[in-house]
């Protein structure tokens, strides 16, 4: 009875082609963003900010990348980790080149670097398709976290390897750095992340979104109207990448704060794969569940035997933890291959109808 | 050959042949459509129609030959070359994007006729926006003509057939085609969806001028809807003329009863 969207009668198409078109939606979301905003920097622990909220929020952006490129454009990537190292490093060196300049820009230029980098290694995908793919992105994986480790010059020739992220400030507050609190961090993760969602939906429901989906859906007709394939591709690489980018270098700089190429090995590819598959392909809201579930899951089994009472030898509950999250993986994808955010979506559609049977 | 008037084809296709492997699709098939007409392509299962409209949109290239459209050569160029010529097709066993509404669907139609950059439609305002709701109510007028307001919002993949190959229609129509190919409109339907659909494919080309040309197997529609009628066998036109001279014909006759010249 609550959701239902009776009387709300759309007189242009620019209503009907919304974002949210219900207005229940509108609301519900404005709700979210402005808690998401106010209630963790002024409620929420230390803990909760530096080791939940944060990565949630950079893998997020990270899974908006990899949807655009695997969910929207169909093209298998498992260069994640590569391309989020190519904007960490990015990063590293444009700011302790240029320290005067803000660590957005750097973000942002990073993220282009990362996107110049997608478009090279997106140059295959002409050719090969799936998971032939998959591994053709896999060297630009390998490669760039060898290059990064070999090449002394993308760390300042630190004897250690370790790129960390200098003291830097927004509008006066420090938001990089052994310094910055973390709630500034955490601010600035959502900002950015909020905007990008934006700009990725914005994009999806549009031109470029249509050709992506018409090459992933059928490409053989995608192209008998026009859609250019490598063109259509590599833009999917080159944005993917960029956002792959803009995450990486927030990665180190607002959430580990130092790093070595260890962070970006194959199994951030894998995870933020997985986000993507468990959330929804094809869905920014599907990314962010899917970085929810993976961040927040294990979190949430670590904390329930002493929430419950149950006290379990350290060795076996780790390994029951990873069971359990194992099986949870299995289970949502056999429930509902097409992710949360489609379990989301029929929950959405049953509610429309309740509490009446038809 | 049709009324005689020296207005220059459309599309004109000049012995083409088409080999694949040892088998010789098509040997010097030659095929002219003026503009308004609607021509239909028939010919026994394995005659070379399909292959036909393939190289007409660029998916095969023919080994010689030529192919000539709205006074042009093109006998090479690839099929988003061909689509921004002004020619779209709709294909035999439905190819619809299934993850997408029938209303994306239909605009992808227009993405030819859409430009813009990726940074203003990230931010999805000015242009970007206007020119999203000015392809849209074009789109509506499309689906209003074709009767498919009510399935606007479907995910095409869960459409059943009939409704598919009316989609697959509107989304050809949506790139507003001087030539429009179909391959086999009607396959597969019962006899009302075929109704209709001959009714969409008149008005079509009534109503928007579109040059139509189409493969079809049931004859009673290609003789009711069609101005000319090609007919191949083997890989070549033993046929060409108004549907009542080509029904008479001896060669065709034979195609189709599987009489051999004695």
């Amino acid at each position: 009875m609550i959701y239902r969207e009776a009387g709300q009668f759309k007189t242009t198409y620019a209503a009907d082609q919304a974002i949210f078109p219900i207005a229940q939606d509108r609301v519900v979301v404005a709700l979210a963003i402005a808690a998401a905003f106010l209630v963790p920097p002024l409620a929420g622990s230390e803990y909760w900010l530096q080791a939940v909220l944060i990565p949630l929020l950079i893998y997020s952006l990270a899974a908006i990348g990899l949807n655009l490129l695997t969910g929207y454009a169909g093209q298998l990537s498992l260069g994640t980790g590569g391309f989020m190292a190519v904007g960490a490093y990015a990063a590293f060196k444009i700011t302790t080149a240029f320290p005067q300049v803000n660590i957005i820009v750097v973000f942002l230029v990073s993220g282009l670097f990362a996107a110049g980098v997608g478009l090279l290694f997106g140059i295959p995908s002409l050719r090969i398709k799936g998971f032939y793919l998959a591994v053709a992105t896999l060297a630009a994986q390998f490669f760039l976290v060898w290059l990064f480790n070999k090449v002394a010059w993308f760390s300042n020739y630190a004897s250690s390897g370790t790129i960390t992220a200098p003291p830097r400030t927004v509008f006066g507050v420090m938001v990089t750095g052994p310094e910055a609190t973390a709630p500034a961090r955490y601010v600035v993760a959502l900002t950015l992340v909020v905007l990008f969602a934006l700009a990725a939906k914005n994009l999806v429901r549009g031109r470029i979104g249509r050709s992506w989906m018409a090459i992933r859906d059928r490409d053989i007709a995608a192209e008998i109207i026009g859609v250019r394939p490598l063109r259509t591709k590599l833009l999917a690489f080159g944005i993917s990448s960029f956002y792959c980018g803009v995450a990486g270098a927030e990665l180190v700089f607002l959430y580990l704060g130092s790093a070595e190429t260890l962070a970006f090995d194959i199994t951030i590819s894998f995870l933020i794969l997985f986000m993507v598959i468990i959330g929804g392909l094809g869905s920014i809201l599907g990314s962010f569940l899917g970085a929810a579930f993976i961040v927040l899951v294990p979190i949430f089994l670590t904390n329930a035997p002493h929430a419950l009472g149950l006290s379990v030898p350290v060795a076996l509950q780790k390994q029951v933890e990873l069971m359990i999250f194992g099986g949870l993986i299995l289970f949502f994808l056999i429930v509902e291959p097409h992710g949360l955010a489609r379990l989301w979506q029929i929950a959405k559609e049953k509610l429309r109808l309740w509490p009446f049977p038809h | 050959m049709t009324d005689g008037t020296p207005a220059a084809p459309l599309l004109e296709v000049c012995e083409i042949s088409v080999r694949f492997g040892a088998l010789m699709a098509l040997s010097r098939v030659s095929l002219e459509v003026q503009p308004g007409e609607v021509v239909a392509i028939i010919g026994p299962n394995g005659a070379g129609k399909t292959t036909l409209i393939n190289c007409i949109s660029g998916f095969y290239h023919p080994f010689e030959g030529r192919i000539r459209f709205a006074g042009r050569d093109r006998t090479h160029l690839s099929p988003p070359d061909v689509a921004e010529l002004g020619i779209a097709r709709t294909f035999q066993n439905v190819a619809l994007f299934k993850g997408m509404s029938v209303l994306d669907n239909i605009m992808t139609g227009r993405l030819l006729k859409m430009r813009g950059s990726f940074v203003l439609e990230a931010l999805y305002v000015g242009p970007a926006k206007r020119q999203e709701m000015e392809h849209r109510a074009f789109v509506e007028r499309i689906i209003d003509f074709l009767e498919i307001q009510a399935i606007r919002k479907t995910s095409a993949g869960r459409l059943p057939y009939g409704l598919q190959k009316r989609v697959e229609l509107a989304r050809a129509l949506a790139a507003e085609p001087k030539l429009l190919l179909l391959d086999e409109p009607m396959a597969g339907m019962n006899v009302e969806e075929k109704e209709d659909m001959c009714r969409f494919i008149l008005d079509v080309n009534q109503e928007f001028g579109t040059t139509i040309a189409l493969i079809e197997h049931d004859m009673g529609v290609v003789m009711d809807i069609s101005d000319r009628v090609a007919v191949l066998d083997y890989g070549i036109k033993i046929a060409d003329g108004k549907p009542d001279e080509v029904r008479q014909n001896p060669a065709v006759i034979d195609a189709y009863l599987g009489v051999t010249h004695s």
